[in-house]
């Protein structure tokens, strides 16, 4: 990288922080609420724990996935960067998708968003972070094209820097839901 | 397939007519002017897409000043109501209209104005006094600036189509919620400010970065001028309450669009959460307006008085323990919730500790002026007029901080005299301020010096006359948001004078636009030729006015506090200084999409608002579109050759 390419990743990448978090920030304000609102209709019976863990351990799998970038970066390798993105891409969409087969079993059951301020709470915070997860598979999708044509320029390094700050912070955030929403009722 | 949009939103009353007749006539006005004089290239070129902070914080200028303008007619309309409306007589205005007028007012001048006017400073002041090019992201802040002005043309439109909210300014649940509120309005307040709030954290990361990571060589934290100091305060606080906004907004939101209970009464819902959290971005977002202001003048002080400022160490610390402080306050606008004692006394005394150093600043601008040479120019006037009011309006925040005496006036009008005078006092007579000491930097020429304190004293003894009857009419036990009283109270009398008061505050906002007029035509005589026309000792004077695209040819020095100040007694003391080398610099491209998504955002807000939700999709997708295509754009930047800059500074 030039200086002055240097200079840009610096920047961005401490904007990128700061811009995280504020995210935390924001989701601070969910959790807050949902343990507020929290006393009312509670049922342990709702989730499957196996199920919850098995969430856990796609997202967590999806970030050592992510971890395998840089490396690949280093060796200027586009094909071992494009598979290890598809890889980490896969396996948030299996994490969104076990989400949303999660969501819609508590729609069926008649424990919509609207049947409660639990469930508005629950629903919000999760489905919050669920966003953020698909911003992230198509953010993945945008970055696989750009490294795909241009290959490892300094703009595309300097993404690809930021989307691993990205999808670690979610991992983070996830682990907090884990605990607060599923782990500690079920005990 | 258009949701809830039908002919009837567009019925009105004469008076939402006249000004939308009005609207429709400034507008046509403006295109045809622009079609006769030729300058749609220049108006694309020059400003719809530029990504220069200097035009972007014009561009905020001209937003907030005609949202002022609209912000100082409903406060017409609602004093007027209030001297008409006694006992039985109808007055101006039904009370739905006259509810929405007092939300419009709050939300239009604390979103619109106030946010508004801070940005236009930071963008015209930050990277000139650090002595920096540009901001850190260009292009995030010409987004950020049309998401704010997407989100004042929501509030704007409301007036045409459909009716505003009239819940007041920070929309309380569980009135604001669908139950009692089922029509637009609180759609409409929930969407501009949701919109122009994600405008506004933007810029606030972006204005951190800058100042952390651009400044030029040698110039510390503990060297920068006091005005950068409070925008990091205002910027600390921006990052931490503008996220609580934005959820707090959504849950909102997504309780009126989706049936949740965040904030409903029944089903497991708190209405109280919603005030803590509003309140919890809502203090902060106070600290936001007012600390710019004390950074302004900070820096007009020690100008006009030509000395430096006194007491820059305890200015920093006073700007910090007010940043720390004003997060651990917000309590205190609801003390009548029944937290408990110990909840309220807690929150009181770290209110009145944020007098201290409210105090702190206050007498370091007096000692300033202590055996200085004044020079009582426009700014200065603002400077002392704010002393006055600010601190009155200080002192009676202070006793508000009691909580027993907070439960005596609690939402009466004693409260609202309270926060006009330190905003009004405070946040607007701060920029004004500003606006006369930065005009010559940004056009190159200074303002008409007479109708500028002409607009002062109108502005000074209108506030005097607006706000201090409303002291007493708190005491009387006038409450907030009155629209009619029996003529046995005894209050139409205190009304008048508030009713003459804000006249004459509309006076002086006349007096200002005819002083802008004057200025503009006698811009000859007025010419700033050496880029310091106030004899100035920070960095934005040390370059012309108006000021090249890249701000400094050489990125100036700064070592020393008041950089630009101790390199002029330098040149005195006769060191010459070295011939300049110039060297490339990059400057970003012009960009429409900015724009693009203020508008993209506008039509999405519009859409929810009215359920109309394939616009909303639509709207959502292009947004999403645009992003793409712009972060898949790796040249953002051009080059100015070390030559063109050579050629550009020999002309000056």
């Amino acid at each position: 990288m030039s200086s002055a390419a240097e200079v840009v990743h610096s920047r961005t990448v401490y904007g990128f922080w700061v811009y995280l978090m504020t995210d935390c920030i924001l989701f601070g304000v969910l959790f807050a609420t949902f343990v507020v609102l929290h006393p009312n209709t509670y049922n342990k019976e709702l989730f499957s724990l196996p199920f919850v863990l098995a969430e856990t351990l796609i997202l967590l799998v999806s970030s050592f996935t992510c971890g395998f970038l840089p490396g690949a970066m280093r060796e200027n390798n586009r094909h071992k960067a494009l598979f290890w993105f598809a890889v980490t891409f896969l396996l948030g969409a299996a994490f969104v998708t076990l989400e949303l087969t999660e969501f819609t079993k508590l729609v069926r059951e008649g424990n919509s968003w609207q049947k409660s301020g639990y469930f508005s709470g629950f629903f919000t915070l999760v489905g919050t972070h669920g966003f953020h997860i698909s911003v992230g598979l198509l953010w993945m999708i945008v970055l696989m094209a750009q490294i795909g044509f241009r290959g490892f320029n300094d703009a595309n390094i300097k993404r690809v820097d930021c989307f691993r700050l990205f999808w670690h912070f979610l991992d983070v955030v996830w682990i907090f839901i884990f605990t607060f929403v599923y782990l500690l009722e079920a005990m | 397939m258009l949701g809830r949009l039908t002919l009837e939103a567009l019925s009105q009353d004469p008076i939402e007519t006249t000004a939308n007749v009005f609207s429709l006539v400034a507008a046509i006005f403006i295109i045809g002017l622009l079609f006769y004089k030729h300058r749609w290239g220049w108006l694309w070129k020059e400003w719809l897409t530029t990504l220069d902070p200097k035009k972007i914080g014009v561009m905020y200028m001209i937003v907030a000043g005609a949202m002022l303008f609209k912000g100082i007619v409903d406060a017409l309309l609602m004093r007027a109501q209030q001297v008409t409306a006694i006992g039985d007589a109808q007055g101006l205005l039904d009370p739905l209209h006259y509810q929405q007028i007092f939300t419009a007012h709050g939300t239009t001048m604390i979103f619109f104005v106030g946010m508004g006017i801070i940005f236009a400073l930071m963008n015209l002041m930050i990277p000139l006094q650090i002595g920096a090019r540009d901001v850190a992201y260009p292009f995030l802040n010409a987004l950020s600036f049309w998401l704010f002005a997407a989100g004042a043309m929501l509030v704007i439109i409301s007036l045409a189509i459909g009716k505003f909210s009239a819940t007041g300014w920070v929309a309380y649940p569980p009135l604001s919620g669908l139950k009692y509120n089922p029509g637009v309005g609180v759609d409409y307040w929930i969407w501009s400010v949701q919109i122009a709030g994600v405008g506004s954290l933007m810029s606030g990361i972006n204005f951190f970065v800058t100042i952390f990571k651009m400044r030029c060589p040698g110039m510390t934290l503990m060297k920068m001028p006091i005005f950068t100091w409070s925008i990091i305060g205002a910027l600390v606080l921006i990052l931490f309450a503008f996220p609580i906004l934005t959820a707090t907004v959504t849950m909102l939101a997504l309780d009126r669009m989706l049936g949740m209970h965040f904030f409903t009464p029944d089903f497991g819902g708190n209405p109280m959460m919603y005030i803590n959290l509003i309140w919890a971005w809502g203090h902060p977002e106070v600290y936001i307006l007012i600390l710019p202001a004390f950074g302004v003048f900070s820096d007009v002080v020690s100008t006009f008085s030509r000395k430096p400022l006194f007491g820059y160490t305890s200015m920093v610390w006073a700007i910090i323990a007010i940043t720390f402080l004003s997060y651990i306050v917000w309590l205190h606008h609801f003390f009548t919730m029944g937290a408990g004692a110990n909840v309220n006394a807690f929150f009181g005394i770290m209110t009145m500790i944020i007098a201290v150093p409210t105090g702190v600043k206050v007498f370091n601008w007096l000692f300033t002026m202590h055996k200085g040479r004044i020079s009582f120019s426009t700014p200065m006037l603002w400077f002392l007029g704010f002393a006055f009011t600010f601190t009155f309006g200080g002192m009676a925040g202070v006793l508000l901080s009691i909580a027993p005496v907070d439960f005596q006036v609690h939402n009466s009008l004693f409260l609202i005299a309270h926060f006009h005078s330190v905003i009004i006092g405070g946040v607007v007579f701060g920029f004004f301020s500003c606006f006369t000491y930065i005009f010559p930097k940004i056009t190159g020429f200074k303002l008409n010096e007479k109708l500028g304190r002409y607009a002062f004293y109108c502005w000074f003894f209108g506030f005097l006359a607006a706000f201090l009857p409303l002291y007493l009419l708190g005491l009387m036990g006038a409450t907030r948001r009155l629209d009619r009283y029996d003529a046995g109270q005894g209050w139409e009398p205190l009304f008048w004078v508030a009713a003459f008061g804000v006249v004459l505050i509309a006076c002086g906002l006349g007096f200002q636009i005819l002083q802008l007029l004057v200025s503009v035509k006698q811009r000859d005589q007025n010419r700033d030729t050496t880029g310091d026309p106030w004899d100035g000792r920070t960095l934005e004077w040390a370059t012309s006015s108006p000021p090249p695209v890249y701000n400094f040819a050489i990125i100036p020095d700064g070592r020393a506090r008041d950089a630009f100040w101790v390199h002029k007694e330098s040149i005195k003391n006769g060191v010459i200084p070295k011939k300049p080398i110039y060297e490339d610099i990059h400057m970003p491209k012009n960009s429409p999409i900015p724009m693009y998504l203020g508008v993209l955002a506008f039509v999405f807000g519009f859409a929810l608002v009215w359920h109309i939700f394939w616009l909303a999709g639509l709207s959502f997708l292009a947004i999403l579109g645009c992003t793409i295509y712009r972060l898949s754009d790796d040249h953002p930047e051009y080059t100015i050759t070390a030559k063109e800059v050579e050629q550009m500074e020999a002309k000056r």
